[in-house]
């Protein structure tokens, strides 16, 4: 086994997932090219948009900044795998009725950074919200929805605790 | 005894029962973006698939020697590497220009640059291989042989004697000059009370759309078919242009758009990179894949607003603009861009400046030099954020000069609200505009004394607040006066064909095309009230040039005023077609009924008569039972151009509130307003959200865009760290109000309004700033973007 | 871009990522989100790529002596939830916040940010002002190096081309710290244009032992060590007047600005260290 290619092993949106892959490709390009999994975006490669941005082992992570290889043994979800789950039912609704998305590209990315905003509880505040989006650029909306969206499902998360 | 008349509103034509006329419908078809289910050009991948990066020259201005690539082609992966000259063969070379744009001209522009490169980015050779990994390793083994040549950087100097042509056949490099006089300028400045004279400085742009540039072509030799996936606003264009110069038949080209991440005017042009990927198809027999990276988009994007203005407004004591005067530069890249051309932007500029005022006294000059660097046209809201900040620019520093409040100068200029049709000095028809209306609507909803008071209070504690305004017009719903006329084949024209299926659902396939804009949601919501079913029955087909009527796609804020039109009178005409065949099913008058949620009803008591699931399953299946003579014509296709007016103008007003740290120049955005006439508003939630967008591209131009060049033509700053894109901790919220002013060109009476917050953001925030900072007797800032170090200066704190 | 084609190998302890580093051209990864931008953009093209995140013992933050301890591996968002360094490092626990996003923290480590050296960083600052120490290994084993020794140039440390970072080293807060940190960007999470981390022990009512390390304003991270003296004497004016730093104009600000901006972080950072409580 050469050492510019290796196998991996891992987890992707809960599938084992074996392959050969070349230990310059980066982590979007495997999920996206490899894996077909096209949910996630690619906008700079140099971690500055957050388009790429998807969850290893719990965390997000930028996936442009991480090699597949690094991913051996990982858990990896993306927005497919976090959508079937569920898990950010709530934020896709709120984001649709909001139009807190308008050309959609930043939109993964977005929820996948808005979603580890929500997980840590409480109601965050509008200016909360925005440092918390702060990495993950959008040319559609401006923000202001996205804003009002991510408010409404803390509150109503929030709301539903007893 | 008083006598009130209490009959009910005449119902118009848009008073349709279950009318989603007005309402905040969520768009359909979100789920499959939100799930990351999306299908972008980026996205596309077809067997046999080869993908092409590009080498490009590193300098601004370079004859190209030889071209050695024999170690590329055998680098792992490679299918080809070509050249411009060996493209050649395939595609023919263009030139961007416009006849009704007097005396513009350009140079005629290849695929890849042949024999000389323009501009630092310019792709001088081509290599295609397996994936892009082994493309770009290929890229690097590529030796190109440049001769470097002087670089032409400065506009200001670009027309001297001194200066190299870039383009020799040209004999200049001046590309379009426009020259406007119009009343009495000189006199109207001399009787001037106060007159202000400044110059405005705006920063190159680009618009850095989320997802890059892509492209995927297919040529089918066995078809002789071009299939062409890409991220256009405009298929209809790009099929007829790849058709023109591959020299082919349109009907052997088809552009498919599906999803596209972003494109505010930059994905409307020809770009040689494009074009170079469909011929390479062609060339190689391959699908071809190309999507610019974040890096080479910095310099291959178009740029645009790189203006320098020279200003000047003469008032009287009572706040009456006597005369508005401008010179305007602007230095694009090599080449004027096709087909729309880069004389278009200074054009605007000649015709925008001063445009809500009646001051009749008006003089422009523009010209638009050629410069080796990357190439500049039509960007969101064209023209318009350059004459708006200088006109509004102006205003306030006048209105300051005479110790007149902003918005009272304004109440005594602004166009009146019940004299239209009316003309400005630039020669633009307004139809119905509402400034006063929409300025009376914005003092309240930002409670404008109120935030004088808060301002005042705070400065007495060293806290420096901001109010600036902006007052615009903005163009919308062209008609074939922007680019027809010219000669491109632009169309200002737009189709929609409607049809009732088997199973009683609606399509509606349409020429005006997606980008996020929500222009699916707004066809559906036409056809949906104009037919009369619920509009989780409208299935809307978009971006595809064998599917779709010929039409314009999106841009100029079109999509609603055009393209909703001629979807709603599509869906008017099927739902004629219908009630004829349902007439004669239930012999009935075809007048005595009418389709409401789905259910053909007699109109006057609303009974409901027949399903269209059942109408359906006789015209298509049993048509044998219908009576005789009758031919079920269950599609209609209408089209739509405005003929009453060239554009649909708009007019808005825009209020930033900011607070400015004298200690650091730091600016923090606290409230930004937008009272903003449209005409009809098919769906109030998209129209404010396309405000909210605008606004902040617009705040990135006031704070914080610019696209560096030093003097050799290089980019200093082509990357996302340091090209400063507005981010979410920076911007305020944004609130909207509206006005309605409708159209009678259009039944809908929709205008656009896709442009109209980065049309003004640039200006208020100017205003805001330089409002802040007057009691501090700083010189007004006019050079954008109004960086720190811009706002130190004019503090005297560096 | 895609990177260059490069070789792979995960180094299983720190003698062997040392041996590895003896490769032509090789390279270290840990949070990579310096590494693998400019391998994105072909600014670099190492042949081998040595991945350290899978070394032991290099993770952990420990209390002892007097001193805190943090491995070279552990994550900036590990730091931002740690109990030991909220509570004895005060001044980095400041800091951390205004590194990159959430997502860039999860993953770039204490022990890359002070390895990468970018002279607009804000833990390189930290540890010169706290007069913390580097710990590295190398092929003679390892040896301790003085913070004020290990930012040598642009980019430049004292770490030579088979060293490995392995743990950053600095007494512990008392209850008599105090420390201040300020940085002014364009937008939350850019490079800072300039930024100040200090410290000092409250003495009394005054400030003993000032330490000011401002960043953005040089090829490294550097002490104002005329200004700490005057504000040590308790006069803010003319701990500005005294700043001597000589900084270079950049694509974010010329030098003037700099300079400027640099004065008006002093005083907000020296009203942070009177108003400090630990």
């Amino acid at each position: 086994m050469s050492e510019h290619a290796l196998d991996i092993s891992l987890t992707v949106n809960g599938e084992r997932v074996h392959e050969r892959v070349e230990a310059r490709k980066t982590l979007v390009d495997f999920l996206r090219e490899d894996l077909a999994l096209t949910g996630s975006h690619v906008g700079c490669e140099h971690g500055v948009c957050g388009a790429c941005t998807v969850r290893v082992n719990g965390e997000i992570v930028r996936g442009c900044l991480m090699l597949a290889v690094q991913c051996d043994g990982a858990t990896v979800e993306t927005i497919e795998g976090l959508s079937d789950s569920g898990e950010i039912a709530d934020l896709q609704a709120a984001f649709e009725q909001r139009n807190a998305l308008q050309c959609g590209y930043c939109t993964p990315g977005m929820i996948a950074a808005a979603q580890d905003l929500l997980k840590r509880g409480g109601v965050p505040s509008r200016d909360e919200i925005r440092e918390h989006l702060s990495g993950n650029y959008c040319r559609c909306t401006g923000y202001h929805a996205i804003v009002d969206a991510v408010e409404a499902v803390a509150q109503a998360r929030a709301g539903a605790k007893p | 005894m008083k006598i009130t008349d209490d009959s009910p509103p005449v119902l118009t034509a848009l008073d349709r029962p279950n009318s989603y006329i007005g309402r905040s419908v969520p768009r359909p078809n979100l789920a499959r973006l939100t799930q990351g289910r999306g299908l972008y050009v980026s996205d596309v991948t077809l067997p046999r698939m080869a993908h092409v990066a590009f080498v490009r020259s590193p300098h601004a201005h370079a004859r190209i020697g030889g071209i050695a690539a024999d170690a590329a082609k055998k680098s792992p992966g490679v299918i080809a590497v070509v050249t411009g000259a060996e493209l050649a063969e395939v595609m023919t070379p263009w030139i961007g220009v416009l006849t009704h744009l007097k005396g513009l001209k350009s140079a005629a522009q290849s695929p890849i640059a042949v024999e000389v490169a323009c501009w630092q980015g310019e792709a001088v050779a081509a290599v295609v291989a397996r994936t892009r990994a082994e493309a770009e390793d290929a890229c690097e083994l590529v030796e190109v042989s440049y001769e470097p040549l002087p670089a032409v950087t400065d506009p200001e100097t670009a027309l001297a004697a001194k200066t190299p042509v870039i383009h020799a056949s040209l004999g200049d490099n001046l590309c379009f000059e426009r020259k406007l006089d119009v009343g009495a300028v000189d006199k109207a400045f001399a009787e001037a009370d106060a007159v202000v004279e400044t110059t405005f400085l705006f920063g190159r742009h680009t618009g850095v759309t989320t997802e890059p540039r892509a492209v995927v072509a297919d040529w089918n030799a066995g078809e002789q078919r071009m299939t062409v996936y890409h991220g256009t606003q405009a298929p209809h264009m790009m099929q007829n242009l790849f058709a023109k110069h591959l020299g082919v038949a349109e009907q052997q080209v088809r552009v498919l758009t599906k999803d596209v991440g972003g494109s505010f005017g930059i994905k409307v042009h020809t770009y040689a990179d494009e074009m170079a990927t469909v011929a390479l198809s062609k060339l190689l027999k391959h699908p071809v894949k190309f999507v610019a990276d974040r890096i080479e988009s910095f310099v291959t994007d178009i740029h645009a607003r790189d203006h320098r203005v020279k200003a000047k407004i003469g008032v009287k004591s009572d706040g009456t603009i006597t005369a508005f005067e401008i010179d305007d530069l602007t230095g694009i890249g090599p080449y004027s861009v096709y087909p729309r051309t880069s004389g278009i932007e200074a054009n605007q500029v000649v015709n925008l400046v001063g445009g809500p005022y009646t001051c009749p006294n008006y003089r422009a000059q523009a010209r638009v030099v050629f410069t080796n660097k990357n190439v500049m046209c039509q960007y969101r809201a064209v023209g318009h954020p350059l004459a708006v900040a200088v006109t509004e620019g102006l205003v306030e520093q006048a209105a300051a000069k005479i110790g007149m409040d902003p918005l009272e100068i304004r109440r005594r200029n602004l166009f009146p609200d019940d004299g239209y049709p009316c003309a400005s000095a630039a020669g633009l028809k307004f139809e119905k505009l509402s400034h006063h209306e929409s300025l009376a609507h914005l003092d309240a909803l930002m409670n404008y004394a109120g935030l004088r008071a808060e301002q005042s209070r705070l400065r007495s504690q060293g806290i420096y607040r901001g109010i600036g305004f902006a007052s615009f017009i903005e163009v919308t719903n062209p008609s074939a006066a922007f680019y027809g006329v010219g000669g491109a084949r632009i169309s200002s024209q737009d189709g929609a064909t409607v049809k009732l299926d088997a199973q009683g659902n609606i399509s509606v396939a349409t020429g005006v095309t997606e980008q996020g804009q929500g222009a699916e949601s707004v066809i559906a919501q036409c056809v949906a009230t104009a037919f009369g079913v619920s509009i989780d029955k409208v299935r809307v087909v978009t971006g595809d040039t064998d599917n779709t009527p010929y039409g314009g796609g999106t841009w100029a804020s079109r999509a609603a005023g055009i393209g909703g039109e001629a979807a709603w009178q599509a869906g008017k005409a099927l739902r004629g077609n219908v009630l004829a065949v349902a007439g004669a099913m239930l012999q009935a008058k075809p007048e005595a009924l009418d389709i409401r949620n789905g259910i053909v009803v007699d109109s006057g008591s609303g009974t409901e008569r027949l399903s269209l699931e059942e109408l359906a399953r006789v015209a298509y299946f049993r048509p044998d039972t219908l009576p005789a003579g009758i031919q079920a014509e269950l599609v209609a296709t209408r089209h739509y151009v405005p003929r009453a007016w060239p554009f649909a103008f708009t007019n808005g007003i825009q209020a930033s509130y900011l607070e400015v740290d004298t200690d650091t120049g730091f600016v923090k955005l606290l409230k930004h307003w937008c009272v903003e006439d449209c005409g009809t508003i098919i769906n109030p939630q998209l129209v404010d959200e396309q405000i909210r967008g605008g606004v902040v591209q617009g705040i990135g131009a006031a704070l914080f865009e610019e696209c560096l060049y030093d003097e050799r033509g290089q980019m200093l700053n082509g990357n996302m760290a340091d090209y400063l894109v507005p981010m979410a901790a920076e911007m305020p919220d944004i609130e909207c109000g509206h006005v309605v002013s409708p159209t009678a060109d259009s039944e809908l009476g929709a205008k656009g309004a896709g442009e109209a917050g980065t049309a003004g953001a640039p200006a208020c925030v100017m205003n805001a700033i330089n409002d802040a900072l007057r009691p501090l007797h700083a010189q007004p800032l006019t050079d954008m973007p109004f960086t720190p170090d811009k706002i130190l200066r004019a503090l005297g704190k560096v | 871009m895609k990177p260059a084609p490069f070789a792979y190998r995960r180094a299983r302890t720190t003698e062997e990522a040392v041996a590895l580093l003896g490769e032509k051209d090789a390279r270290l990864l840990a949070g990579g989100q310096s590494l693998i931008a400019t391998l994105n953009m072909r600014l670099s093209s190492p042949a081998l790529l040595i991945d350290i995140n899978g070394v032991g013992g290099l993770g952990g933050t420990v209390h002892k002596n007097g001193k805190i301890e943090i491995g070279a591996l552990v994550r900036h968002a590990q730091a931002e939830r740690s109990e030991l360094i909220v509570k004895y490092a005060p001044l980095i626990a400041r800091a951390l916040p205004h590194i990159g996003h959430a997502a860039i923290r999860n993953r770039g480590t204490l022990g890359g940010s002070i390895a990468f050296a970018d002279p607009a960083a804000e833990l390189p600052a930290c540890l010169l002002a706290l007069e913390g120490e580097v710990e590295a290994t190398g092929p003679s084993g390892k040896r301790t190096i003085r913070a004020q020794d290990f930012f040598q140039g642009l980019f430049e440390t004292a770490l030579g081309s088979q060293d490995v970072l392995t743990a950053i080293r600095f007494p512990a807060a008392t209850k008599d710290t105090r420390v201040g940190f300020a940085e002014l960007a364009r937008r939350h999470g850019d490079y800072a244009i300039v930024g100040l981390a200090a410290c000092a022990r409250a003495d009394g009512e005054r400030l003993s032992d000032v330490r000011l390390a401002f960043f953005g304003v040089g090829a490294t991270p550097v002490r104002a060590r005329r200004a700490e003296a005057a504000l040590a004497s308790g006069d803010v004016d003319a701990a500005v007047a005294a700043l001597d730093l000589v900084p270079q104009d950049d694509v974010q600000a010329t030098a003037k600005v700099k300079t400027h901006l640099a004065g008006v972080l002093l005083r907000r950072v020296a009203k942070q260290l009177m108003e400090e409580r630990a």
